[in-house]
């Protein structure tokens, strides 16, 4: 195609600003050595990111969603593979359908999600409990698992495992040691991405959250809500950094234009 | 297609996708159900929620103009967010297809790695940034542009900005893969014919590229018309959308059913118009998607 005018270049440099922008200015003033935000700021400090580690709530927050993102994640891609398979493989009646049943978390806006889930779990009185908050980031994470895994059983081809069968594997060893590895990096790519969209989800987990059962993303809305100090600004540059490292991590592994974009091949 | 088992369908797939049909059938299809009756249900304010039905709530949300109020600017807040995207994602998109590698590849992680990010910790940004003492008054104000603070935040232009940030990646990745598929042959067969560049982009490049501004601007347009965070944190309390409005019902003034009733509001405005969008789309341009 075509080079870029110097137009085209400054137009290019304005939007990577704007895109970048919010982001940088979260990570400088998260340095400040001051009681309250400010920019520009004459003295540098790590007091801000020494004051997580004193506030139990944060900690407390985090792991919660830690714990939360490892077995939603988890789960999503424990039900989406087979999922995929059955979709990718076999043409059956009911199988767009199917698809679009499982991809339907996408469209259905979070607030109508969260209050779905808070009228049902209060009708089961389980309101509070972290297996229940799990049930519900499965539904939220299972569609991008599932993206993800029929993009690479897709156009799989079969004759290595028709060969495997042939000399005698059963059909789970068969799935095991062939199948298995051939859709390694997008059933992968996709319990990072599950693990970072059930790490990140606020609008229905602030429906289902309780002062037990309180993730990161809700705390820090709560917080935010009231009054912005540098210690919100700190906790989100951790969660930055985080981010870029796992994004990093999803690049190598699957591409992050195929994780983002989809079906690009 | 060849990898597809025709003859063997049987039970297998339904097995196979058994334990996820049964968590979402009892995990969404109820709950979905479920906040539908609630929406019929009637509100006391003694007695709470009440198992009678009525269509009480929808005529309320329909005729009052306080809610009217908020699904007016909850639209309009989405037609200039996806107006905006449309103009600042689609000449981004082709700077970026027109880019050599390595570039190509670090601007596009830049500009859709935001998407990973914590929708809070980029709304914060925005706070920080648009704040009456914030980064871009204080900037605007050295440079003696202007002598007064421009009032941004508990705007809706300060909204508009925010939310643009949020969710221009979305135009970006959509137009990217309509891109994708572009032969750049066409554009120069188009130059050597003796064509404008300018009549080369609205006659070769435009008309290949509008299905995926269309799917982008679809939605572009779903999520900032259902977004909760950026608008309930940059717009404040007074600046009430559809989303947080529901927010307020349920767990400020614990009206359930009216919540339920603009829930579900919500959800029917938004399949009505993706769909129909995607329809109208696919039968446009058919001859390209075929």
């Amino acid at each position: 195609m075509k080079q870029n005018g110097f137009l085209g270049l400054l137009f290019n440099a304005l939007f990577l600003t704007f895109i970048a922008a919010p982001l940088v200015v979260v990570i400088l003033v998260a340095f400040t050595d001051k009681g309250f935000i400010s920019l520009p700021f004459d003295g540098a400090s790590l007091r801000w990111f020494r004051a997580i580690l004193d506030n139990d709530q944060i900690v407390g927050a985090f792991w919660l969603s830690v714990r939360l993102a490892l077995v939603a994640a988890t789960i999503g891609v424990a039900l989406a593979l087979p999922a995929a398979l059955a979709i990718a493989r076999y043409r059956f009646p009911g199988r767009a359908a199917l698809t679009g049943f499982f991809l339907s978390p996408m469209m259905i806006p979070a607030v109508v999600l969260g209050i779905a889930f808070l009228r049902f779990l209060s009708l089961l009185g389980l309101g509070g409990s972290f297996w229940a908050l799990c049930a519900t980031h499965v539904i939220i994470v299972l569609p991008y698992a599932l993206r993800l895994a029929l993009s690479s059983a897709i156009g799989l081809d079969r004759d290595a495992e028709r060969a495997a069968l042939s000399c005698g594997a059963s059909r789970f060893t068969a799935f095991r040691r062939v199948v298995l590895p051939m859709i390694r990096t997008g059933v992968a790519g996709g319990w990072v991405l599950s693990f970072i969209q059930s790490f990140d989800e606020l609008t229905m987990t602030i429906f289902v959250a309780t002062p037990g059962t309180t993730t990161l993303p809700v705390a820090m809305y709560n917080q935010i809500a009231q009054t912005i100090d540098p210690l919100v600004a700190s906790v989100s540059t951790v969660l930055i950094v985080g981010t870029v490292v796992l994004m990093l991590v999803l690049d190598r592994m699957v591409g992050l234009d195929r994780v983002l974009i989809g079906e690009t091949r | 297609m060849a990898t597809l088992d025709n003859d063997r369908a049987g039970a297998a797939p339904w097995l196979l996708s058994a334990p996820a049909l049964l968590l979402f059938c009892g995990l969404l299809l109820v709950p979905l159900v479920l906040t539908l009756m609630l929406s019929f249900h009637v509100f006391s304010d003694s007695q709470g929620t009440l198992a009678t039905y009525t269509l009480r709530n929808y005529i309320e949300v329909i005729t009052d103009p306080y809610y009217g109020s908020i699904f007016g600017r909850t639209a309009g807040l989405a037609f200039a967010v996806t107006l905006l995207c449309i103009l600042l994602g689609v000449p981004e998109t082709i700077v970026l297809a027109r880019m050599k590698r390595p570039w190509q590849s670090i601007c596009l992680l830049v500009v859709l790695g935001p998407l990973l990010i914590s929708v809070v910790v980029r709304t914060l940004g925005w706070q920080i940034l648009l704040g009456n003492n914030g980064v871009l008054n204080n900037a605007l104000q050295a440079l003696h542009i202007t002598s007064e603070p421009i009032r941004l935040v508990f705007t809706m232009t300060g909204v508009v900005i925010a939310l643009t940030h949020v969710l221009v990646p979305f135009m970006v990745m959509s137009v990217w893969a309509t891109l994708q598929k572009l032969d750049p042959q066409v554009e120069w067969a188009g130059r050597s014919l003796g064509a404008s560049p300018f009549r080369v982009f609205r006659r070769v490049v435009l008309p290949q590229i509008l299905p995926g501004v269309l799917s982008g601007s679809i939605i572009v347009f779903a999520l900032s018309a259902s977004a909760f965070a950026t608008p309930a944190l940059i717009g404040g309390r007074r600046l009430k959308v559809v989303a947080t409005a529901a927010y307020d019902e349920f767990l400020g003034t614990l009206n359930w059913p009216l919540g339920a009733t603009i829930a579900v509001l919500l959800l029917i405005a938004n399949v009505v118009i993706v769909l129909g969008c995607s329809r109208l789309a696919e039968r446009r341009f058919k001859h390209i998607f075929d």
